[in-house]
Formats: C-alpha cells, structure tokens, sequence
C-alpha cells in the first residue's frame, strides 16, 4: 500500500464498528434493548482498541512493519472515540444525566469506578497525541503514555465486574493484554541484558 | 434420557395418587391443551404456526399497561440453560424436547410421584394474567401470561405441615441445553419460595403466553411467575418439586450470595452491587421509570413481609 493512502484507509477501517452499529440501530437490529447494546458494544470496542494499539511495538519489532508504528497514534484515539460513546450513552441513556445518581455509581460500584478511572486516564492521554505536545513534553510524555499500558488493565476489570457470571470474555481480553505486557517485560530485560553486556566487553 | 427414574417403580408409585383418582374424570377439562402445548413448543418459533390454548379466561391482578410485543418478549431472555447472550436462547431453544414432559413431586408431601404434564394441567382451568416482569438487570416488561395458581397445584399434592419451602429445578440435559455444557451456574437451576409465598394467589404456573404455547425459550412447558421477585426467581422448564423444611439455595444465591439473597423482592430501596434499583427501563421506551416496591405490587404481597428487614432478607 502506498504510504500516503495508509492514514485514510486504517481511518475508515476503524470508523467501520461505529458504521456499523449506527445502522443497526437505525434499522433496529439490535433487538428489544437497543441502548444495553450500544452501550455494551462501544465498551468491548474501546478495549479492543486499547489491545490493538499495544500490538503497534511488537509487529515492528517481531516483523519489522513500520507502518504499524505510524497508524498507532490514530488506533489510541478511536480507543478514545469508542470510549467516549461508552460514557455518553451510559451518562445519557442510562442516567439521563442524574449528575447525584451518577456520583452515587461511581462511588458504590467498582465497576464503575474503574470504569470510570481509566476514561479519566485517557483524557491526557488523547490530549497529548499531537506532536506539539510531544516536543514540549520531552522525555516525560514518554513517562506519560505508558498509562495506555494501565488503562486496558482497568477496561479488563471494569468488563470483569460488570459480568454476572460468565467470565469467559472478560478472561480472553485479560489473555490477550497480559501476552503483550509480557512482551514489552521480555524486551525490556532483553535492552537490559545487552546494555549489560556491552559495557562489560 | 429426560428424567432419569428408578427401575423398580410400579404404576402407582409412578403417578402421583391425585392425578390417578382424577384420571376417571378428565373429560370436563380441557385436554386439548396439553397436545397443543406440546405442538406448539416444538414450532415456537415459526410465528406461523402459532397454537390456541382452548378456552382461556381472564385472571384476577392484570395490569392494564401497555404491553411488551410478542418479539421482544420472545427474543430477548436471560436463559442462561441455552447461553448468556439475551439473544441465544431464542436461538438455540428449539433443541429442547417438551413432549414427553414430566414433574417429579418430592419432599415433606403426601402425595409424592412422577406425574406427566397431562397430568399436572389436566385439572386446572387456564387463565390470562397481564403481569409486569423486572430483571435484576435494570429492565422490565409487561406479559401476558397464561397458566393457573401454583397454589392450586400444590393443594394436589397435600403438603406436609413439615413442607416450610418449595424448591424447584430445572431441566439438566447438556445435548437439549447446551449452555449448560460450561459452567456457568451450578446445574441444574434451582429457585425457592417461602410456602405462603408460593401458595399466594398471585404466583403462577405459566404454560403460554400472549394467547399461545409457551415458547421453549421462555421456558416450555411449564415455569413459575412470581410478579413481584427479581425475574431470576420465575424457574423456567421446571422437573422438580421437592417440599422442604429447610430453606433452599437458589443457584443465583449460590453463585454471588451478597448479590442474590433468597428473597430478591423487587425493591428500589435496595440497591445490587453491580445495578441501582431505583429504576429500570421498561422494553420499547427510551426514558427510565421509577421500579416500584413489590414491582407494584405492594397491595397484595407486602404483608407476607410484616415485621421483616428486607435490606437484611434481600
């Protein structure tokens, strides 16, 4: 693919899920509580976005594809984009915006809470995404964003505590994002380990 | 194998005394209703081959609200037996097999047996009762039931002065229920009631709805509809009743004990750790009403709690 048709394509690619959904409603395919739906489905793809977006590192590393480092950026803002839907239509549709209620959640749910916890974690970082704030940040946005390592941590919980029992799909995300910390922990130690070695020769 | 049955068992211990003696009399009722229970369950999902029940008369304590369309009442369950999705057990339900269908009655009871489905609605006269339905989740519906008072089936039976509880279980059969081959919930499903609670007038055995069979994802061919509990206590596809005088565990209670107490009356003031209960989202509006105490029916149930703190028998 040529460099330049990458960014639009990956875009619409992610836009797809909203696409989707927005005509389900529309049409009413998504059953007799179309709002549980809604709310469920742009959870699930916030997480998904959130996973997606640590593949970025290891695909270059593992296969050398640059191109997974330059679409990063937009994959960790449609993680945000779906999160924001997830809030909205719990705020909206589901609170009707009882600001007391809502408060009340965060405080007596822990599925909330967290829930809540990782969509304040990813405002700096949605906030920080330009290059402007990289350059005037320096080393520290580097410190900064590897909250996205925290933050599908907590979606994990949050889907977690939600379910009633069946644990299932809460465990297979909380699979997938334990594999890839454990990546960046093996590579890290691997930086390590060579640094080590390079001072001693 | 359905129901598994001891071997050695004549006749008579077979069918319970109470349904032999009636055998003589049947033809006053209805009968048909059993057949067409049985044919309809198989089609429940072809809308085409929707099946009467005979005659059916209106029942006392129907709402007059507008009521849940038979799409959504039918498309949208918590049926844990057939998967975890809303929309599973519309899908995978035609895999069970309601004819034969039989009630094993046990327990602090006279008159114990295995009695067939014929059997167990043969005496009893069909009525329609408008009942609103609130999911511990947060949403409800309005449904047209039709089916006869548990209360009238249990007096059959002549329960024990011992027999403080009910217990019911559902259907365990992983090739008919094939959500039950995860372990999801301890099978089979298990639901209580108090006995004043399952002898009040406004408990029910329901064998259809909206004027039809009872759609197997529903809970063909027979479960019970408790108005004013958590949706979860309404046991669907039930084989079994055993008279207790111990309380039983229900297999919510069982699998998250601070979340789902025994009693699970709807009640607004006491809040699930995962859901507020204040209010619920009646299926097909887009605003939230107020759950109300009892799930409205306060009148008629709340003496049965007299004296009783229910934060602490939630």
């Amino acid at each position: 693919m040529r460099k330049q048709r990458l960014k639009p394509v990956v875009f619409l690619v992610c836009l797809l899920p909203a696409v989707v959904l927005g005509w389900q409603l529309y049409v009413g395919l998504l059953g007799a509580n179309p709002i549980d739906e809604v709310a469920d489905s742009t959870g699930e793809w916030a997480l998904r976005f959130l996973l997606i977006t640590l593949l970025a590192t290891p695909l270059r590393r593992r296969f050398g594809w640059g191109w997974t480092v330059r679409i990063r950026r937009m994959l960790g803002l449609y993680a945000f984009f779906y999160a924001c839907i997830h809030l909205f239509t719990y705020l909206w549709l589901d609170q009707f915006f009882d600001w007391g209620e809502i408060w009340l959640d965060v405080l007596d749910r822990p599925f909330i809470t967290v829930g809540m916890l990782a969509f304040v974690l990813l405002l700096p970082l949605a906030a920080t995404s330009n290059h402007y704030m990289m350059r005037r940040l320096g080393r520290s946005w580097k410190r900064l964003h590897r909250l996205a390592y925290l933050v599908p941590a907590l979606g994990v919980l949050h889907f977690w505590w939600l379910v009633k029992a069946d644990v299932l799909e809460p465990i297979v995300y909380g699979a997938v994002l334990a594999v890839l910390l454990a990546y960046r922990i093996k590579a890290v130690r691997m930086v390590k380990t060579t640094a080590r070695e390079g001072c001693t020769s | 194998m359905l129901i598994k049955t001891a071997t050695d068992l004549n006749e008579s211990d077979v069918t319970c005394y109470e349904i032999y003696r009636q055998r003589r009399r049947f033809l006053q009722s209805g009968i048909a209703i059993a057949g067409a229970a049985i044919g309809g369950s198989l089609l429940s999902r072809d809308a085409s081959a929707r099946l009467s029940l005979g005659s059916i008369k209106p029942g006392p304590f129907s709402s007059d609200e507008e009521k849940t369309p038979f799409e959504d009442v039918t498309s949208y369950n918590n049926f844990y037996e057939f998967g975890v999705d809303k929309s599973d057990p519309a899908r995978n339900a035609h895999k069970l097999v309601t004819d034969p269908w039989s009630v094993t009655i046990t327990g602090e009871v006279q008159k114990p047996g295995t009695c067939t489905l014929e059997d167990i609605l043969k005496p009893h006269a069909l009525e329609e009762r408008i009942y609103r339905l609130r999911c511990v989740e947060g949403w409800s519906m309005v449904i047209p039931w039709i089916g006869f008072p548990l209360a009238d089936l249990i007096k059959r039976f002549e329960p024990a002065a011992k027999a403080k509880y009910v217990e019911f279980e559902t259907l365990y059969d992983r090739k008919q229920m094939p959500g039950q081959r995860r372990r999801v919930l301890d099978w089979p499903y298990r639901e209580g009631l108090r006995m004043d609670e399952a002898m009040h007038p406004l408990t029910l055995i329901a064998v259809g709805l909206y004027g039809q069979v009872l759609p197997n994802q529903n809970g063909a061919p027979l479960r019970l509809v408790v108005p004013w509990k958590y949706g979860f206590k309404s046991i669907k596809s039930i084989v079994k009743i055993r008279f207790r005088a111990t309380q039983p565990t229900s297999s919510w209670t069982k699998a998250a004990p601070k979340e789902y107490g025994f009693y699970s009356n709807v009640n607004p003031q006491v809040s699930h750790p995962r859901w507020s209960q204040k209010r619920e989202r009646r299926i097909g509006e887009f605003r939230k009403r107020k759950t109300r105490m009892f799930n409205g029916y306060q009148e008629q149930v709340a003496s049965l709690y007299t004296g009783m703190d229910l934060k602490k028998y939630f």
